[in-house]
């Protein structure tokens, strides 16, 4: 009989069972105070693991923290009865939570640097740590060490080529929604079909197109006709602004009705300190699509 | 921190106010009923049923037995803190805005709106010790300043009232004679309305927020400017930490913007910033709206936020608050 019923049971369990048989041979837990000062010792007895009889002292110190504070009058407040609504409250309300997100103190990263950048660089930090090799400078080329703006050699670099696509692919995005895979490209614009009115848009758009970067977050199509009126004719100003956060991206164009006054607003408004920034101002690059 | 959320109110947040001993949280919002609520657990203690309008502010004597609230209602009512029984009405033929005990909790300072052809106005009344004894005649009234007066508090010893409001200008008036005796220039003052007042624990200075995004610290007595916060959101509320040299500011867009942009342009942040350096520590997120209410618990050691969302949300400090260094 023994033996059958050894063989049923699992391993496991066994010792589980051993243990338990075991456990009537230990004294009983012995709780003593807690004293006037508070300390309370727990005496327990347990089995280690090579099977000796072990006792445990805990000794802990019970401090009443809330008593400590409070004065005498705002204890009798505890007792109060409830008024008013809270009589009456259901115990489902759930009017009082503990809220379950762990909100912190967030600290400013580098004083001095602005809100909006940070959060925007936090956000693309992010983004790259999953794909890695999202932080190339175009400065220096260094991939996953500094975004541009950080560049060391920023100084050094010649100021010129970078931001070749990147920010007329954003406008297209922006202005005019450049077709993608997947997404819902309208029967007119579709390739293959005939765009008569579309292309001529799009050339006015891109005749004598000056593109300015790195404007400051309040520069605004205003600023930016003040800023290029006295070099000519302006046929249109666009400012590039985030639709989400509402400010503006750093980057804008503006469009001359003569090549050569656009020329000039080149020559003269490149490496132009405006708004405490250093403007770059160059022809804006003939979108590929 | 794990903030605790109390959500007793079903509009936007007016007024946050501890007791002395920090031990209750009073909070008043555009629902009818302000409510109390236990400061240190976020329990709700109770409410006062009775206006009949939205309610602006609020305080609590010192020995927290009684209560007296401001209300749109064209009231302000005082109020049993214990049993949530009315005890007095004052009617005013406008609706009243601030409400402030002097010391000693015999006098209390209520200000009124402009309302149909009468101005704004601020008005002194004598508490009594005893309810029955209360008559709700004014010991003074004071016109003048345009627009409304968001905020007047006492001054030092009872001798002047503060009052700052729609006209950006901050006011101090001899409270015996209600005589104009300072005010702050155009220059170094606030440039749009001042949202919100509050004064340092020893009431040698106050702190004043604005919708032009910045907060300053004036001097009580001479009404000269000590520092100025900037931020980049128009401030709702301030607070002053009684315990460390910080100040905190809450606001955020104007709340009929909230749904038309992003959150993150909304900057709905409880802002820290260092008192002295005018250095900003920190932010707590949270609200899902402006912050229009700030309060600081008398020991230092928690602070409430009420927003345009209806929530309360209290905040126990985590032990790293208190050894932050610039």
């Amino acid at each position: 009989m023994a033996p059958a019923q050894q063989t049923k049971l699992r391993w496991g369990e066994l010792e589980e069972d051993d243990a338990e048989d075991l456990d009537f041979l230990l004294p009983p837990r012995q709780v003593i105070g807690p004293d006037e000062n508070g300390i309370k010792k727990v005496v327990e007895y347990r089995f280690n693991d090579e099977g000796n009889k072990v006792k445990i002292t805990t000794t802990t110190r019970t401090r009443k923290l809330a008593n400590a504070r409070l004065s005498k009058r705002a204890i009798e407040r505890r007792s109060w009865p409830k008024f008013g609504d809270a009589v009456h409250e259901d115990v489902g309300s759930r009017l009082t939570m503990v809220s379950t997100e762990e909100i912190l103190l967030e600290r400013p990263r580098a004083p001095g640097s602005k809100q909006e950048e940070q959060k925007v660089g936090g956000d693309l930090a992010q983004l790259g740590k999953g794909g890695a090799t999202l932080m190339l400078c175009r400065t220096c080329g260094k991939k996953g060490d500094h975004w541009t703006s950080r560049c060391p050699y920023k100084d050094l670099a010649q100021p010129s080529e970078g931001f070749v696509d990147k920010p007329t692919a954003s406008e297209a995005g922006a202005a005019a929604s450049g077709p993608s895979k997947g997404t819902y490209v309208p029967p007119g614009m579709r390739a293959g079909a005939e765009r008569t009115t579309g292309s001529d848009m799009r050339r006015r758009n891109d005749e004598n197109s000056v593109r300015v970067t790195n404007l400051s977050e309040d520069t605004r199509e205003p600023d930016l006709l003040e800023l290029f009126r006295p070099f000519g004719a302006v046929s249109r100003v666009y400012v590039a602004v985030d639709q989400k956060t509402g400010m503006s991206r750093g980057f804008g164009f503006v469009n001359f009705v003569n090549r050569e006054d656009a020329q000039r607003a080149i020559n003269k408004l490149n490496g132009y300190g405006y708004d405490s920034l250093i403007l770059r101002v160059e022809w804006a690059t003939p979108r590929t699509n | 921190m794990r903030p605790i959320l109390m959500k007793g109110h079903e509009r936007p947040l007016t007024f946050l106010k501890y007791n002395r001993d920090g031990d209750l949280l009073f909070s008043c919002a555009k629902d009818h009923t302000p409510t109390v609520w236990f400061a240190d657990n976020g329990e709700r203690l109770g409410t006062y049923r009775g206006h009949n309008g939205a309610v602006w502010c609020c305080d609590v004597s010192r020995d927290s037995m009684t209560l007296i609230t401001g209300s749109a209602d064209q009231t302000a009512k005082v109020w049993n803190v214990q049993t949530g029984e009315q005890l007095f009405t004052f009617n005013f033929g406008c609706p009243a805005r601030a409400v402030d005990l002097a010391v000693g909790d015999h006098l209390a300072v209520i200000t009124t709106d402009p309302f149909m052809d009468s101005p704004s106005a601020i008005h002194v009344k004598i508490i009594a010790r005893d309810p029955a004894d209360q008559t709700g005649d004014s010991v003074l009234t004071i016109k003048g300043p345009q627009g409304r007066i968001n905020r007047a508090v006492w001054g030092p010893l009872n001798t002047t009232i503060i009052s700052a409001g729609e006209d950006a200008v901050v006011r101090i008036w001899d409270s015996e004679t209600g005589k104009l005796l300072k005010e702050s220039d155009k220059e170094s003052g606030h440039k749009k309305t001042i949202t919100a007042l509050t004064k340092s624990v020893d009431g040698s200075h106050f702190l004043t927020g604005s919708l032009d995004k910045s907060a300053r610290l004036w001097d009580i007595r001479t009404l000269t400017l000590i520092k100025t916060y900037v931020t980049e959101r128009p401030v709702n509320a301030v607070a002053m930490s009684p315990l460390l040299d910080h100040v905190v500011l809450g606001g955020g867009q104007d709340a009929s913007n909230v749904t038309t942009t992003d959150h993150r342009a909304g900057k709905f942040e409880a802002k820290f910033y260092d008192k002295i350096l005018q250095e900003e520590i920190g932010g707590v997120k949270g609200h899902f709206g402006p912050i229009n209410a700030l309060a600081f618990n008398p020991d230092g050691k928690s602070f409430s936020s009420g927003g345009e969302d209806g929530y309360v949300r209290l905040h126990h400090f985590d032990p790293d608050y208190f050894n932050i260094k610039i």
